[in-house]
């Protein structure tokens, strides 16, 4: 019954993006009032594409086999949580998502926006509903998360254990919160583009969305990685994996683009480059759901491996992308081209921080893309690893820490740094530092302590503007000190992380140096959907009390898996992390242990990020 | 001659391309050393010479070829056509069985024995490497 609402009200959703561009497009040649029907039938949407959402969940917590992707991707005995979770843990489900967030966002967008020339917000509506249009279109055609099956079955396929989880649970709403959110700069962008309307008051209006969808897509990546931390066992929390990558480059677009909106406010500058930015960072988005939807990736997220959804999504991504540059190359006048900068300046200084994220996101595009050109140009299949990465990527962080560091100093049009002594004086106190922790370290001396150095320096400035400044641009450098924190996190974690792997049965122990690990026991334990074997660990460090860890084995029933799960001790020092792994049929447990120093301090500097946004936007609200 | 401007602009110009030359060049050269190429135990047996390059060996886990020390695990890669033997110490993957699909990465010591350094976590238990499907479906 859910499904059967669910599959019609849908239908009626996608004809009421018909009836809005049809509205849309006789009010854009009469534009002298705003046609409320546009606004009614964009909440009338909404609601269809809401109740079909609702219908779809409902189906899931049924367990209501007959439809398809209830039948795919749940199971009976799952807890009420996981079947919930399932409705977006797929790829119908998550596309009714996307289309839900993409309603959302332009239902607000023209609430929000009354102030604003009536034939900008026509012609913003229009545009995103040439996209939603599209993803209707696709969805119906390709991914109806209601097709029906029959003769209806028992029981369910079950969802992938690895994604019963919290944290992935609430994962992808909040990125695509993000991801989807970018959709509606896309369209506003490309609108005043058109109409000639990139102005000082724009920006100040598109600047609240820019903050939104960075806040929500810095949250969404920040819990995928959480995520992959404990849950997939490797201890790490970035693995340059591609469908990391396709998240992280709609971001460093997004948060160049937050950064150019500034520069746009304040100064009518860089106009190409917020319009390119608002145009390649949904486009991106885009493209990441291309490439783990097509099957083209082989990770979790790919739900499915059907060419022709690919296919779809390629042509669809292609033409969004010809619109817009024809728009771009037409209709954008660059009428002051007499804004030369003075090298000095605030203006400079975001332009600098423009390249630096164009050349980090066209390293992160070129690892992702580049295996596969050649599996198709060549069939050759390679990898593309950390050390890629590591070496194209670290040495540019070590100028673009300092720019963030002296940046926010400088002021618009033109500058001079006054009060020099400090800086400097800054930057010998950040060497001094970094040399005695580097010194008796055996690690490549230069590019370390080059790098801890640009990294404490930042850490310092940042700091000391707190106490200097107040509350002046507070959340800009509560940003800079989060993004300085995160990288010193990372970098000590790096440095003094241990990992300990071995082969143990049970009643064994393992010895070295500094560690003693105990395997005392083992515990069966029935839950509902899995059978869990727990282990029993006694860890004694050297200099640190005994601790006891539980990691588990999970056998689930349905799908057949086995999945571990980490026990993770934290303290603010210290993440312990131990997982255990059965071979199949052996007596042997492959017992791995690592001591990650300051984790959670790359979680809580990440969140401090975030937060900063959620702050600056608080403030842009309050001045209105 | 030119006024200052130009010459500034001129400069700014000719630094980006510059800029962008070398980071393309140091994109390309990096790419060249770090990527890893993948394998079938097949494509092992027919190499000319053995590299010391880190590569990938993908295949299945040849049935009761399994067998765990304290320190490694010894398995058989098999495309059903040609096998290698692998000694591997390290963290093992959830899906790591017999009769599944494995993806190992590290050395090759020569044509049937191959030093692995990390065996590949695949998230999906039907998951099975592009070749190994191939072999099969030849079968």
């Amino acid at each position: 019954m859910a499904s059967l609402i669910g599959s019609y009200s849908l239908i009626l959703g996608f004809c009421c993006s018909l009836i809005i561009f049809f509205f849309s497009v006789r009010n854009f040649k009469s534009p002298k009032s705003f046609d409320y029907k546009i606004l009614s039938f964009t909440f009338l949407q909404l609601f269809f594409v809401i109740v079909s959402f609702i219908g779809l969940i409902i189906s899931f917590i049924n367990s209501d086999f007959s439809n398809e992707t209830v039948f795919n991707h749940s199971h009976t005995t799952k807890p009420l949580f996981y079947k919930i979770s399932g409705t977006w843990g797929n790829h119908e489900g998550s596309l009714l998502l996307w289309l839900l967030v993409l309603t959302l966002f332009i239902f607000l967008f023209l609430i929000k926006s009354k102030k604003q020339p009536n034939n900008y917000r026509i012609l913003t509506s229009m545009f995103q509903q040439i996209i939603i249009i599209g993803f209707f279109i696709f969805l119906i055609k390709t991914s109806n998360p209601f097709s029906y099956i029959f003769p209806i079955p028992n029981e369910g396929l079950g969802l992938n254990p690895i994604l019963q989880d919290p944290a992935l649970a609430i994962h992808p709403p909040i990125l695509y919160l993000g991801y989807v959110g970018s959709s509606i700069i896309f369209s506003s962008a490309l609108a005043a583009t058109t109409l000639n309307f990139i102005s000082k008051d724009w920006a100040k209006h598109i600047k609240v969305w820019v903050l939104i969808s960075w806040i929500f897509l810095t949250l969404g990546i920040l819990l995928g990685s959480i995520w992959a931390y404990y849950e997939l066992g490797w201890g790490g929390f970035w693995f340059w994996d591609p469908v990391e990558n396709v998240s992280l480059m709609p971001w460093l677009a997004l948060t160049t683009l937050l950064h150019c909106i500034l520069a746009l406010e304040k100064r009518l500058i860089l106009t190409s480059w917020v319009i390119i930015l608002s145009i390649a960072t949904f486009t991106l988005s885009m493209c990441g759901t291309f490439l783990v939807r097509s099957g083209i990736l082989n990770s979790v997220h790919t739900f499915a491996n059907d060419p022709e959804r690919g296919l779809f999504i390629l042509i669809f991504l292609f033409s969004l992308i010809f619109l817009s540059l024809f728009i771009f190359f037409f209709f954008h006048k660059n009428e002051n081209n007499n804004n030369s900068f003075f090298w000095l300046s605030k203006e400079s200084s975001i332009l600098v921080n423009n390249w630096f994220m164009m050349y980090f996101l066209s390293v992160v595009l070129v690892g992702t893309i580049y295996p596969i050109f050649l599996e198709v140009i060549t069939s050759e299949k390679i990898s593309v690893g950390p050390p890629f990465y590591n070496k194209l990527i670290i040495p540019f962080l070590i100028p673009f820490l300092l720019s963030m560091a002296i940046g926010p100093k400088l002021k618009w049009i033109k500058s001079e740094i006054q009060n020099k002594m400090y800086l400097v004086l800054f930057l010998f106190i950040s060497f001094f530092i970094s040399f005695i922790i580097i010194k008796n370290l055996d690690i490549n001396f230069l590019i370390n302590s080059i790098l801890l150095t640009s990294s404490f320096y930042l850490f310092f400035i940042t700091l000391r503007d707190f106490f200097i400044k107040g509350y002046q641009n507070l959340s800009q450098n509560l940003a800079h000190f989060g993004f300085s924190l995160l990288i010193l996190s990372i970098l000590f974690n790096n440095i003094y992380s241990t990992e300990v792997i071995t082969n143990l049965k049970v009643g064994q122990t393992f010895k070295s140096k500094s560690l003693i690990i105990d395997f005392q026991s083992i515990d069966k334990k029935n839950e509902k959907n899995f059978q869990a074997i727990i282990g029993k660990f006694k860890i004694k460090e050297l200099d640190n009390e005994t601790i006891i860890l539980n990691p588990e084995l999970r056998v689930y029933n349905q799908p057949n898996i086995i999945t571990s799960e980490a026990d993770i001790k934290t303290n603010l020092l210290k993440d312990r992390f131990i997982t255990m792994n059965l071979v199949s049929n052996q007596d042997y447990f492959n017992i791995r242990y690592q001591d990650k120093p300051f984790m959670i301090w790359i979680w809580l500097s990440v969140l401090l990020i975030s937060f900063a946004g959620l702050m600056s936007l608080l403030k842009k609200r309050y001045e209105n | 001659m030119y006024g200052r401007k130009v010459k500034l602009r001129f400069f700014f110009v000719l630094s980006v391309l510059f800029i962008l030359a070398f980071s393309a060049f140091l994109v390309l050269k990096s790419l060249e050393e770090n990527v890893i190429y993948f394998q079938s135990p097949s494509e092992i047996k027919s190499l000319s010479e053995i590299e010391k390059k880190k590569i990938r060996v993908g295949g299945m886990v040849k049935g009761g070829s399994i067998s765990i020390q304290a320190t490694d695990l010894k398995f058989v890669i098999t495309d059903f056509k040609n096998e290698i033997n692998v000694v591997y110490s390290g963290a093992i993957p959830n899906l790591f069985e017999e009769g599944k699909g494995v993806v190992a990465e590290g050395f090759l010591k020569d044509k049937n024995f191959f030093l692995a350094t990390k065996i590949l976590a695949k998230h999906d238990e039907n998951y099975m490497p592009p070749e190994v499907k191939a072999a099969i479906e030849e079968k």
